[in-house]
């Protein structure tokens, strides 16, 4: 009732005024991006001159030979696989957690969530150098395990939070039911509480797919050869060696930034759900 | 949303209703708190308990990170630190930026919100856009905006050549590099903290909004005295994620200015990187670790027992 009222009264002066903001806001959001993908086409030379419109010549060799090189397909493929092993990691063992903290009694129990809860109030940073002298320590120095292991720690106490909460809010006669019929907590958690929690995993799937597909200065401090790096530590390489030539470098920021903006575009329901729900909620 | 906040402040709370199935919990007890507790702790206390407690130790050491530290020096990197023309820069740029974000990007997102709110064409299309640049990693961002103040090739130096003055280099100037920093940051932040106000402006009661329309209150009044109280916590928390941004800020800052020029940028933690990992300064660097640390959580005490107790 209101809302139609509202859109009925609203003027042309009103509808203008919206569209000319929300546009302007878009182009500002917009046009750096557009410039950057277009930039790739360009040659240095119309760079120079022309950084805004369509490139009067489109130079494909930009692109095709990032494509076809494989400096970009490895940092790609180092990048999916610690976001992927970082999420079941994280997925495995903060549900596990939540699940005892949820259902079970014992002593201690909300003092050892409280402790798990401490690792939301401070960033990575903070702890970066113990953290590079034990995993130094651990013999995990440039490998893959040294950047996801403390992936995985720095997400537990938010994935934790988040399933804990998810698990109490399951219907508590499921429970009666099942331990009735002798069921036991881990048969439980595995055929009842996993199979109805696909929401809040894929919440927490993607948060820290999200975090560790972006993430930097761990991977930054643990890794030392450019073969293992993922792409954000890779790009800042490339950037490094060809460091005059911005529409090589253009072209390189457009291809490892067009997956996110692929799957964003497919999945932005539960994108932005996943990661304003988790911001919330921590 | 408005029922996530609720939980967040009690989490601890104490499981009253669910005390009855009493007997089956006694079984097999052991045997899952053996098996799904131990990943997590173990993997939480190695990586972040630890070396947090580590850094509070080592920051009383001269120590380049190599054998163990045994050059005691109490509280003297704490000395050095705060006598640190760097860290201070440092330490007023990360206000900056949350003072930015107080006064620039929250009513930034607020506006958009609502304008969003109204029931018009390509509001989602819209909405997404804004949303864009919050996925994209911030070394991305920081890239494609290194380009965009580039002096010789970037957007910037279009601009100035149509409006034919001379080409600024703003990233290269110490006056100016800090703000076209926190205009990146605006840039890739706002729509986030407009997505938590658009899901606070969805829990805002319309019977409200219409109540007041008929006691003759007109658009902005409307907004002031009505929409503005009722998103209350969605601000509370828009800051306090604001705040907690600028005290982790880093990925954006190396590809944009590495901290530079003259140390004009930097933030803490890219102060930490510059002065502790690069020369392997470990006392120092855990230094920086611990005021961050301070900071952090005095943060968020303070802020849930001041601003968060009425959610």
């Amino acid at each position: 009732m209101t809302d139609t009222s509202t859109s009925i009264r609203m003027s042309a002066g009103t509808r203008i005024y919206l569209y000319v903001s929300l546009s302007l806001v878009a182009a500002l959001v917009l046009v750096p991006l557009v410039a950057t993908a277009l930039g790739g086409f360009k040659s240095l030379g119309e760079l120079r001159v022309n950084p805004f419109g369509l490139p009067r010549e489109w130079h494909w060799s930009n692109y095709l030979d990032i494509l076809f090189g494989d400096r970009y397909w490895r940092q790609m493929v180092n990048s999916l696989f610690i976001a992927v092993m970082t999420v079941f990691l994280t997925v495995v063992a903060s549900a596990m957690a939540a699940f005892t903290l949820a259902h079970v009694k014992f002593f201690g129990a909300n003092q050892l969530l409280n402790y798990f809860l401490i690792g939301l109030m401070f960033p990575a940073a903070t702890a970066i150098l113990p953290l590079f002298i034990r995993i130094r320590d651990l013999g995990l120095l440039d490998t893959y395990w040294g950047v996801i292991l403390p992936q995985v720690a720095f997400g537990l106490g938010m994935s934790i939070l988040l399933f804990r909460n998810y698990f109490r809010n399951l219907p508590e006669e499921l429970f009666q039911a099942a331990f009735v019929d002798g069921c036991g907590y881990i048969r439980f958690f595995w055929h009842i509480s996993l199979p109805l929690s696909r929401p809040i995993i894929a919440t927490v799937s993607i948060i820290s797919f999200v975090n560790s597909w972006n993430s930097y200065i761990v991977p930054l401090i643990m890794l030392n050869s450019e073969t293992k790096y993922p792409w954000p530590l890779g790009i800042m390489v490339y950037r490094g060696e060809f460091g005059t030539q911005w529409q090589l470098v253009l072209a390189f920021i457009t291809l490892t930034i067009l997956p996110t903006i692929i799957v964003f575009f497919l999945a932005q329901k539960h994108i932005i759900a996943g990661l304003t729900a988790g911001a919330v909620k921590g | 949303m408005t029922h996530a906040t609720a939980t967040m402040t009690a989490p601890s709370a104490v499981p009253t209703a669910k005390t009855r199935y009493k007997s089956p919990t006694v079984r097999g007890r052991l045997p899952v708190l053996i098996l799904f507790l131990p990943p997590a702790l173990l993997l939480f206390t190695l990586f972040v308990i630890l070396p947090m407690g580590e850094a509070a130790w080592y920051s009383l050491y001269r120590w380049n990170g190599y054998g163990s530290p045994e050059h005691f020096i109490g509280l003297r990197n704490f000395q050095v630190l705060f006598n640190n023309a760097a860290f201070s820069t440092a330490l007023i740029n990360n206000g900056l930026i949350i003072l930015a974000s107080l006064l620039l990007q929250i009513p930034l997102a607020i506006w958009l919100a609502t304008m969003l709110a109204h029931k018009i064409k390509g509001a989602v299309t819209f909405r997404l856009i804004f949303f864009l640049p919050y996925v994209l990693a911030d070394v991305a961002a920081g890239l494609i905006w290194r380009f965009v103040y580039d002096g010789d090739y970037g957007l910037f130096a279009a601009i100035a050549g149509f409006f034919g003055v001379a080409t600024p280099y703003v990233l290269a100037d110490k006056n100016l590099a800090i703000y076209a920093v926190l205009a990146v940051i605006i840039w890739k932040y706002f729509g986030f903290h407009m997505m938590l106000f658009i899901a606070g402006l969805q829990a805002v009661d319309k019977n409200v909004l219409e109540a007041a329309e008929i006691d003759g209150a007109r658009g902005w009044q409307k907004f002031r005295y009505v929409t503005l109280p009722l998103l209350g916590s969605t601000v509370r928390i828009s800051v306090f994620f604001a705040i907690i941004g600028s005290l982790q800020l880093f990925d954006l800052i190396m590809p944009l200015t590495g901290g530079g020029p003259l140390n004009a940028t930097q933030t803490m933690v890219t102060f930490l990187y510059t002065y502790g990992v690069m020369r392997m300064q470990v006392g120092l660097g855990s230094a920086v670790g611990v005021v961050l640390f301070v900071i952090c959580v005095t943060l968020a005490f303070g802020y849930k027992r001041i601003f968060m107790r009425h959610d």
